[in-house]
């Protein structure tokens, strides 16, 4: 085995981009000195380098290979063609049996020959988000300028360039050479292995590792809070984006002038974060702290004073600019924004965000009695929901939206539950995000979902396999959440009829519904639960009041995981496949039965019981009973594995044959009346 | 020996520091040019950028560009935010062999340090619709606040470029703050002789807010924009591209002051932008067609 290094030293890669470079990497590299069987494959990244360590076979063994090519005497153009694909003249062939065989030798070939041969293109093909050209003419890209390649084999260089005919490749050429910390440890300076790499890099104020980046960074700003009782508002994201923008993490703390801590917190959080990349800080008790966590690239002479004093005065100036918009947007009610929205475009075909706000208020009001919540809060609710987008701070921040709105018709003297509307409506925005359970939220919060579910599906802008530009689908799961969460009893139906009759084009409602379940079930299946309980109450129409088709979900779902359930399951599969091979015989058989041709006492007692568990099963379904429904079709277990056991199907009888078919088809309707249990998998 | 220090510990004054940045990109072979004398938003909408970013001609320069924003304007009010103010604009073509490293002497030039500071370069991809232009760099941070912008060009006009140039944008007051530890613009040094930047510019932000908020002409103003238009287009079918380009700003500009009355809605205003951007393609394919007439633009061996 060799040791491979391979460091791709650059001018600052952008955060966002280093850990799917690294991976890129891996996976390219993998792939190209496959014949050199890595192992041990690591990468490094960092905002000046990415880098791979590995240990490869010293050569790619000789080989031989055969290929069966053309049968002898085929016509001319087969033979060339076999030969171009292969690379190999006419005289390599040789006839065996019936055919044209070419049999090769290839050599072996040192690795460092392979690594030579495939990284020039590897490193032109690589897959960057964005790439740029600089220097001269040369058209090597990267993502930003490329200064150093370092490549090593068993400590000695493989030796490669980029250039590639008339184009220079700026001049590139592997090498042992690597810089340290720009400003700490400046200069280059040669290495011979991964081992002293890292540990040279780190004397010299780098550490090549994200991980122990990352770590001494969370692990640094947490001491540093803990020292003043404080903690750190945990942010992952920021987190990593701060481990891609630093080669020495120096964690340091620094403080925020108390004159600025009335802010609202989620304004202190979001300029800190978006603007400067500082962590927020909180006390036990949950409260916005006067201190900020960042983290700085260097060691100053000065232990950071002037450091931690600049970032102190950046933060000032921010707080500033966000103290002027939140004054200024104060200065102005919410409600006497609103006319302003007709200036702002929510879709070109959809038309502004004033059309769209008159669109909730109606419809908020429409969905109001249904969950409790009183019209005229919810109409005022949906009318300021969308005024925020005029204020200077969430045109500042965008992520503040609604957040912003909240506070403005608070401090407009706005009902408690309207304002809190207009924040919540929002909800949920992810998968983990809590849903609204006030009614008068929730009236808007669904107006606000099912208006663009029905808005975009009216333009035919439905999500496609990749794209959901509009988080539709997002939107969708949150509608499903809200009414599952709250146990919500409404008909979707007539509400999203009412919401495309806005439209000039109004979309089918069932579209729409089948578009919710199938978000659904396919939630439902990446999260490892069972979705074909959706698919088998689905089968017969589509139920559009969402929580009863959910309890009834859940109870098909309780009764297979039962014994009953489970064995039942077995037997109407079994009757549900003998009537499908039956029928293409002399099928159907779902004539009524003949009960004087019922021999066995065992099909006498199925076919007796079908008609009061039918009666059962139909009254508790009525009755919103689903768990006491999946109990009158337990019932049934007994019998049909008794009748399974003991009763032969196809009897020689023709009259008898067909009876038990049609006792089956019985069996197998009034099952399916429940739910079609063909649609269960497992 | 004490005096030299006690100076040199002095920070520069706002006109020092253009001077001294002057003499900086001067020793690295820049022609030191003058503010373009027409109203533009940023430094990039300069000739000696925009166009000579173009074509495959070495070319180095320097200059102070007045930088006109007026939705920023804030009538003197806030200590961060002015209409007008002062882009030191840098660019070089080719770029030079290690282009961070000379802006990071350029900085040690006006007083900033590395060895106390924490400068960072991060990510930030520039792109002007306007001039259908692009590129790729980061914006410089120095304890944690922007005091430039460096970008290698890719693209302008529409035209992806024959060689990169690399471009580096200074904003004088925020970096003049940084160096004096000022926290109000106004308060700024301006000469070291005691006159202050609002002393030279206060009333100008309270009375161009006036103008550009409440009363520039709009009917005049939409006027002002078709008419140069027009012009643009008729002086590049004479193949004049300064002259054109020339009422390509300035159309740019009308706009500009459009938008900060508020009278320009959210789709015409994309439709605004790609008609200034037609403009900027035109004439920067014109002056690429007219680039040999040029008498003075010897090849001339640059420095490297």
């Amino acid at each position: 085995m060799a040791a491979f290094l391979l460091e791709l030293f650059s001018e600052e890669i952008p955060a966002r981009m280093q850990s799917r470079a690294a991976e890129d990497l891996v996976r390219l590299a993998t792939e190209v000195l496959g014949p050199l069987s890595p192992s041990g494959v690591r990468s490094f990244v960092g905002p000046r380098r990415i880098a791979l360590a590995a240990e490869l076979a010293t050569e790619v063994p000789a080989q031989a290979s055969r290929e069966r090519g053309p049968r002898l005497g085929a016509p001319e153009a087969a033979l060339a063609g076999f030969l171009r694909k292969h690379r190999a003249a006419r005289e390599q062939l040789r006839e065996e049996g019936e055919y044209w065989v070419l049999q090769r030798q290839s050599p072996a070939q040192p690795a460092a020959g392979l690594i030579a041969a495939t990284l020039p293109a590897l490193l032109r093909r690589f897959p960057w988000p964005k790439s740029m050209r600089w220097g001269g003419t040369s058209q090597f890209t990267w993502v930003r300028p490329l200064r150093r390649i370092l490549c090593l084999l068993d400590g000695g260089v493989v030796p490669f360039d980029l250039r590639e005919g008339e184009d220079d490749g700026h001049g590139l050429t592997a090498g042992d050479q690597t810089e340290g910390h720009r400003f700490l440890a400046p200069g280059p300076f040669a290495v011979r292995g991964v081992a002293e790499w890292q540990a040279e890099l780190r004397r010299r104020r780098v550490l090549v590792d994200a991980a122990e980046r990352r770590d001494r960074i969370a692990a640094g700003i947490a001491d540093l809070a803990g020292a003043r009782q404080l903690t750190v508002v945990e942010d992952s994201g920021l987190l990593d984006e701060v481990t891609g923008l630093v080669e020495w993490p120096v964690p340091l703390l620094g403080r925020i002038d108390p004159a600025y801590m009335d802010l609202p917190p989620e304004v202190m959080q979001v300029s800190m974060r978006v603007n400067q990349r500082y962590f927020a800080l909180r006390h036990a008790d949950g409260t916005p702290a006067p201190f900020f966590a960042f983290v700085a690239d260097t060691e100053a002479a000065d232990r950071g004073a002037t450091i931690i004093a600049g970032n102190e005065r950046v933060l000032r100036a921010r707080f500033s600019d966000a103290r002027h918009f939140w004054d200024l947007d104060r200065r102005t009610r919410l409600a006497d924004r609103v006319p302003a929205l007709d200036a702002i475009t929510f879709h070109a075909k959809l038309g502004s965000q004033g059309d769209r706000v008159r669109r909730l208020v109606a419809l908020s009001q429409v969905i109001a009695p249904m969950v409790g919540a009183d019209p005229a809060t919810a109409a005022r609710a949906a009318l300021l929901a969308k005024a925020d987008l005029t204020t200077g701070m969430v045109g500042e921040f965008p992520e503040l939206q609604g957040v912003m709105g909240r506070y403005y018709a608070l401090h407009d003297g706005e009902a408690p539950r309207a304002a809190d509307a207009v924040r919540e409506h929002y909800l949920p925005k992810g998968a983990r995000d809590a849903v609204p359970i006030e009614p008068v939220s929730i009236a808007v919060a669904l107006a606000d979902k099912i208006d663009l579910l029905a808005g975009f599906f009216a333009i035919g802008e439905k999500p496609t396999g990749s794209g959901d530009p509009y988080a539709l689908r997002r939107a969708g799961l949150g509608l499903i959440r809200i009414i599952r969460d709250n146990r919500l009893r409404l008909n979707l139906r007539p509400l999203i009829k009412e919401a495309g009759s806005s439209f000039s084009n109004p979309p089918d409602p069932d579209d729409i519904l089948l578009f919710l379940v199938e978000r659904y079930r396919i939630q439902l299946r990446a999260a490892g639960a069972r979705h074909d309980v959706l698919a088998a109450v689905l089968a017969h129409t589509i139920d559009d009041d969402f929580y009863r088709l959910l309890m009834k979900a859940g109870a098909i779902e309780r009764f297979l995981t039962g014994d009953d359930g489970a064995n039942l399951l077995i037997g109407y599969r079994r009757a549900d496949n003998i009537l499908r091979i039956e029928k293409k015989k002399d099928g159907p058989h779902d004539g009524p039965l003949d009960l004087d041709l019922l021999e066995a006492w065992e099909e006498q007692a199925l076919a007796s019981l079908l008609g009061p568990v039918e009666q059962a099963a139909d009254h508790n379904l009525k009755a919103e009973n689903y768990n006491a429904a999946m109990h009158a079709l337990a019932n049934l277990r007994k019998p049909v594995d008794a009748f399974f056991d003991k009763v032969t199907v196809n009897a020689p009888e023709p009259e008898l044959r067909r009876n038990r078919l049609r006792l089956l088809a019985r069996l197998r309707d009034t099952m399916n009346q429940v739910a079609d249990f063909s649609k269960i998998e497992g | 020996m004490v005096r030299r220090t006690l100076m040199h510990a002095k920070p520069p004054s706002f006109q020092d520091l253009i001077l001294r940045l002057h003499a900086f990109w001067s020793a690295q072979g820049c022609v030191i040019l003058q503010p373009y004398d027409v109203e533009m938003g940023a430094g990039t909408f300069h000739p000696a950028t925009t166009l000579r970013a173009l074509g495959a001609r070495p070319w180095r320069a320097a200059y102070v560009q007045p930088s006109r924003r007026p939705s920023d304007g804030r009538y003197g009010e806030n200590p961060n935010r002015l209409q007008h103010f002062y882009q030191y604009q840098v660019i070089m073509k080719p770029d030079p062999a290690d282009p961070q490293g000379t802006l990071l002497d350029s900085y040690r030039a006006i007083g900033i340090d590395p060895a106390v500071h924490d400068i960072r370069f991060v990510e930030d991809d520039w792109e002007s619709p306007t001039l259908g232009a692009w590129g790729l760099g980061w914006e410089v941070w120095c304890d944690g606040m922007e005091i430039g912008q460096f970008t290698y060009f890719q693209q302008v006009g529409g035209i992806p470029v024959a060689v990169p140039s690399f471009e580096m944008t200074y904003g004088l007051e925020r970096l003049a703050m940084y160096v004096q530890g000022r926290e109000n613009v106004f308060e700024l040094d301006f000469n070291g002789a005691g006159v202050s930047y609002g002393d030279v510019f206060l009333r100008a932000e309270r009375e161009y807010s006036a103008y550009n908020f409440e009363h520039a002409d709009t009917a005049m103003l939409t006027r002002h924009f078709a008419e140069a238009e027009l012009e643009c287009g008729a002086l590049l079918a004479h193949g004049l591209a300064l002259p054109a380009y020339d009422q390509c700003i300035k159309a740019s500009h009308v706009f500009n002051l459009l938008d900060a009355r508020g009278v320009i809605g959210v789709a015409e205003r994309a439709a605004t932008i790609g008609r200034v951007r037609t403009l900027a393609k035109a004439c920067c394919e014109a002056w690429l067609a007219g680039e040999d007439s040029g008498a003075s633009e010897k090849r001339a061996a640059l420095p490297a």
